[in-house]
């Protein structure tokens, strides 16, 4: 079978289990199976967007979780203004997700620009080194911000308001949260087969070849490291809707690093696996947290056992293979 | 290429002038003055550590040079980063073989013919399905003898494969010098007389600078010889010239020449 049928096949498989799982659970009297569900989903959009990068080119960002917390940061500071009836240079505020959330992926796409202007003059270990550094820049403004709760971080009172769209309802939550995913690796699916994606693409294969072919590597690994950041940004004003409350601990080094683990255990580069890996690593974090507080014992070992032994992660070489040679 | 009234012979295509590079104390380039003239392959020759690669560098801008000039087309750039020059039609193989090994054959030429400007931020359009684009790429495919092999992965072909392919992705640029660095090396004897044949076809259309360390061919593809030692141009001339020239003998051909 083509690579091409594998993975549509692949993502018809997932659509499918997504829209019916909480149909399913629905019959039962497990409540907490929407809320996990709709964290899988938010958490697989953050990491197609990371896998972007880091599959298609080699820059292996460890500093993701400063465009998470961002784009959480920015709709539920607005929205703490617009409620206390304050201005904001003289804006009344809004309640509008049509407004508040274009302004934070605005916000993280400007920041996706400057960071990854300075990180790509860099490359391998340097690189994940620049955005570890500036990931806890961020980390540490958020703490220090005590107007907006320091180191508590801060509560939205309501989500935020969509025309014809209740967003205070899990149900369409969840199932609006699973459209702008399908959308966003639909996205990222036509990037990566495009003009563009192709020359990407050969940067990481081998950067020599593709500068004596006249490419200059730098706006062509910029512009997909701003994508990548919007799309995680995207993925932090979701949580911050569905948690209604964001904390400085959406920016640490430890989100940075769950994000680049469940992309591993899902497969580098293929966009599909890391959805898959979201699902397991959030499922079995919900499943061990119940069994025991210090989960990450279980969790560790498993992960180095997928890394040994998986086949390039969990869907890494059927996703990838099927190609005639 | 040739120009009315201008013999193809006499138009310098790509000159180093005076190009210098040291490491610390060590001349790397010394004082490197050398020609490529439209039309001509010039083969660079010269013992192990001659400073070949590092010229190759400087020429396609990979590496600054200490002093001197990169004149390519008339015009100078010495100061161009290598993706410029490449744009300018500066054609390159390498010494080992750089290409990506995940694409089909016939991607890495659509990506090639693609890259012409530099590349494109198109992020919608599939250059893969672009009909003009396959057709000419194939031409190049076939060009260079790899008709049949367009849609074999590039990490699955033979070593000979690679480096044909690599010459197909050089050529579909329409490149107005080619900078070949040691094409011949690792091959065997048959995959060497295949490449030597096919860098005779393209010979008079491609301006060349041939690095190689196969006598043979250097002898039958070259129009004038260099002969590079310890950084410095001690010889140039035609292939007799180079064959009966004692000094050249002494530093470099022994007994092979004889």
């Amino acid at each position: 079978m083509s690579r091409f049928n594998r993975f549509t096949l692949t993502g018809l498989v997932m659509l499918a289990l997504l829209i019916i799982a909480p149909v399913v659970i629905a019959q039962t009297d497990w409540s907490g199976g929407l809320p996990l569900l709709t964290r899988i989903v938010i958490y697989a959009l953050a990491v197609v967007s990371l896998d972007l990068i880091i599959g298609y080119g080699a820059l292996v960002s460890f500093g993701h979780a400063m465009f998470f917390s961002l784009g959480g940061y920015v709709v539920a500071v607005l929205l703490h203004h617009t409620n206390m009836g304050d201005t904001i240079f003289g804006w009344e505020g809004t309640n509008s997700a049509l407004l508040l959330w274009p302004l934070a992926l605005l916000a993280c796409a400007l920041l996706g620009l400057v960071v990854g202007y300075l990180a790509l003059k860099t490359r391998g270990v340097q690189f994940i080194m620049i955005t570890l550094a500036f990931a806890q820049m961020v980390y540490f403004v958020l703490v220090s911000l005590q107007y907006y709760g320091g180191d508590d971080g801060l509560m939205m009172d309501m989500r935020n308001t969509m025309p014809s769209i209740q967003l205070d309802d899990p149900w369409a939550f969840y199932y609006l949260a699973l459209t702008l995913l399908v959308v966003w690796v639909l996205f990222c699916r036509l990037i990566v087969n495009s003009r563009f994606g192709l020359v990407f693409q050969a940067l990481r294969q081998s950067e020599r070849r593709a500068v004596n072919l006249g490419v200059n590597p730098l706006p062509f690994r910029l512009t997909a490291f701003v994508i990548s950041a919007v799309g995680t940004g995207l993925a932090g004003i979701l949580w911050a809707n569905y948690a209604e409350f964001v904390t400085p601990d959406m920016a640490t080094w430890a989100k940075s690093g769950e994000f680049l683990a469940i992309v591993t255990l899902g497969g580098l580069g293929t966009l599909l696996g890391p959805i898959a890996g979201a699902a397991v690593f959030i499922g079995l974090e919900q499943i061990l947290t119940i069994w025991t507080e210090h989960w990450m014992i279980v969790m560790g070992p498993m992960l180095v056992l997928i890394a040994l032994f998986g086949q390039q992660g969990m869907l890494g070489r059927y996703l990838k293979g099927g190609r005639h040679d | 290429m040739t120009e009315a009234g201008v013999s193809a012979a006499d138009v310098s295509v790509l000159s180093l002038d005076q190009l210098h590079k040291a490491f610390g104390a060590l001349k790397v380039t010394d004082d490197v003055t050398l020609e490529v003239r439209s039309g001509e392959i010039h083969a660079l020759i010269g013992p192990n550590g001659a400073g070949k690669s590092t010229l190759i560098a400087q020429i396609c801008g990979e590496m600054r040079s200490d002093a001197g000039r990169v004149s390519f087309k008339g015009r100078d750039v010495t100061d161009l980063s290598a993706f410029k020059r490449a744009r300018l039609g500066l054609g390159r193989s390498f010494q080992t073989t750089q290409l990506c090994f995940e694409f089909s054959v016939l991607e890495h030429v659509i990506l090639s013919l693609d890259c012409m400007e530099g590349g494109s931020f198109n992020l919608v359009a599939n250059p893969r399905n672009d009909a003009a684009l396959r057709e000419e790429a194939m031409h190049w495919i076939g060009k260079v003898g790899l008709t049949g092999r367009e849609s074999r992965q590039v990490a699955n072909l033979a070593h000979g494969e690679r480096r044909q392919l690599e010459l197909a992705v050089s050529l579909a640029r329409k490149p107005h010098v080619l900078v070949l660095d040691e094409p011949m090396a690792g091959m065997g004897a048959e995959e060497s007389a295949r490449m030597v044949d096919l860098l005779g076809e393209l010979k008079g259309e491609y301006p060349m600078l041939l690095v190689e360390h196969d006598m043979d061919a250097v002898f039958t593809l070259a129009d004038r010889i260099s002969v590079l030692v310890y950084g410095r141009v001690i010889f140039t001339g035609t292939v007799d010239e180079v064959r009966r020239n004692p000094e050249v003998r002494s530093a470099y051909l022994g007994d092979e020449a004889c």
